[in-house]
């Protein structure tokens, strides 16, 4: 899967489950600041990946991701 | 050192009977029920297929998805309650209250709802799948929190949870912050959204509920002969008490006063009332006392009235013992009638009915009594509303484990 496809089911996922404002979900996006994503939603935002593409993460891959790029980039490693 | 006087500046509501005071103020004098089938889920093989749910409410739509999806329905509920509450008060509902402002909600089981849906899917896909907000929508507390928040409330915060007589408590303790100088205003409320599959369910195994399926607007019939149990109902009534003085000084409008508030416990049964509603009597009694008046004083009584077969027959017994033969003059009815009940939400929303039937001089009926019970024989306001300048009114709220939260309105 190219890193843009990844993108778009990542932004699919914002908008559809998580009611998120759709052109607020770019690349550069941090997912706490200009998401409104806190704590407890990260762990929504997890579940959600996890099904969405059939594959565990664990905590500490988390320590890095910030923006929706980094997201991006961390599942498209594991898929 | 004298007492403050506590006033009502705003009230806000959503309920079965409408989406807002004026509404359902109209259903209530017309004597409108707000009960019918259940549409938020299917019924499957439950015992009971009809409730008082609140309609044409979206809340992705009132405060956005995102926000939305933190919250149980009871939160969504107890928001859009203290907006209107806090805009009928003349606050900016964007402006933070600040820390003298507190709040007290009172629920019978918060996030029920919530509760219902996490177990759900962890029973279908482990532990691993439970949703994160899954706890901070179920606590009791969520309410209290989550419209804390939204309204920038810092002061004293309280959740009550005295089941059927909790929002009773609720405005009773937000009176005595307000009355002991701890702060000027307070945000108090009850809420509850507890028209669940499991909740229903587990209310008709206790057979607390109506089962009369094929006729939901005329199931609920408090002190009726035919009576057989109460009528779930989910919604949020929020009101702003405030001290006189601030009230004034800020030349806020003045629905009436607050001035008694008796509070006891039956110690006697987890569900049944205690005989004769000894409670009952007690916390009347004390929320006279702490007014300064007597059962000669009050014009209106606003019964707990659930239309089960001990509650009205016990409440009778307790107005009978407290008032005397002023049993037989007193004007008594039950809007539970119309709304159903709201269990933690009950009673904040008949305080609102006291202090609209003061100001308006209006009691709204008790409907569907057509078949008076012989236990039951004092003026219930039998299916018609009724005229009447007043002064004073009552509000009786009994609740599971034995709980009794009395209050007294005054229009002066």
């Amino acid at each position: 899967m190219e890193t843009n496809e990844v993108f778009d089911k990542v932004k699919g996922l914002f908008v559809e489950d998580l009611g998120i404002d759709e052109s607020k979900v770019t690349m550069e996006a941090k997912l706490e600041e200009d998401l409104e994503i806190d704590s407890l939603g990260i762990v929504e935002v997890v579940m959600a990946f996890e099904d969405e593409f059939d594959i565990e993460i664990d905590d500490e891959e988390l320590a890095d991701v910030s923006t929706v790029g980094e997201a991006v980039k961390l599942l498209h490693s594991k898929i | 050192m004298s007492k403050r006087r506590v006033v009502i500046t705003g009230l806000g509501t959503i309920n079965p009977l409408g989406n807002n005071v004026s509404d359902s103020w109209e259903k209530l004098i017309n004597g409108i029920s707000g009960i019918d089938n259940i549409t938020s889920f299917d019924t499957g093989d439950l015992p009971v297929t009809f409730a008082g749910e609140v309609k044409n409410f979206d809340a992705n739509e009132y405060m956005g998805k995102q926000h939305a999806r933190k919250l149980d329905r009871s939160g969504h509920l107890s928001i859009y309650a203290a907006e209107q509450a806090l805009l009928d008060a003349g606050f900016n509902p964007e402006e933070r209250m600040g820390s003298n402002c507190g709040i007290v909600f009172g629920t019978g089981i918060g996030g029920i709802g919530a509760t219902e849906d996490a177990v759900r899917v962890y029973d279908e896909r482990g532990a691993s799948r439970i949703n994160p907000l899954a706890i901070t929508q179920l606590m009791p507390n969520s309410s209290t929190g989550q419209v804390a928040i939204k309204f920038g409330i810092e002061g004293p915060s309280l959740t009550i949870t005295t089941a059927c007589a909790a929002s009773a408590n609720a405005v009773g303790e937000a009176k005595n912050m307000i009355e002991n100088g701890i702060v000027d205003i307070v945000v108090v409320g009850g809420t509850e959204s507890g028209t669940t599959p499991m909740t229903i369910g587990a209310f008709a195994q206790i057979r607390a509920l109506s089962t009369k399926n094929d006729t939901p607007a005329e199931a609920c019939s408090p002190f009726d002969k035919n009576r057989d149990g109460f009528v779930m109902a989910e919604g949020s009534t929020v009101l702003i008490l405030e001290s006189e003085e601030s009230a004034k000084s800020r030349d806020a409008k003045i629905y009436g006063y607050i001035v008694g508030y008796g509070s006891t416990t039956d110690a006697h049964h987890i569900t049944a009332p205690a005989e004769g509603g000894e409670g009952a009597v007690r916390a009347m009694d004390q929320a006279l006392k702490d007014a300064n008046l007597s059962v000669d004083d009050v014009d209106y009584i606003n019964a707990h009235g659930t239309s089960t077969p001990a509650n009205d027959k016990n409440e009778t017994s307790a107005i009978k013992t407290l008032f005397g033969t002023k049993a037989y003059e007193v004007d008594i009815s039950s809007t539970k009638s119309m709304t159903g009940h709201l269990l933690g939400g009950a009673g904040a929303f008949e305080s609102m009915v006291c202090i609209l039937s003061l100001q308006n001089g209006v009691i709204p009926p008790t409907i569907n009594l057509n078949d008076k019970d012989e236990e039951c024989d004092l003026n219930y306001t039998p299916n018609n509303a009724v005229n009447k300048d007043m002064n004073i009114a009552m509000s009786n709220s009994f609740g599971f484990g034995g709980h009794n939260g009395v209050l007294v309105f005054s229009k002066t």
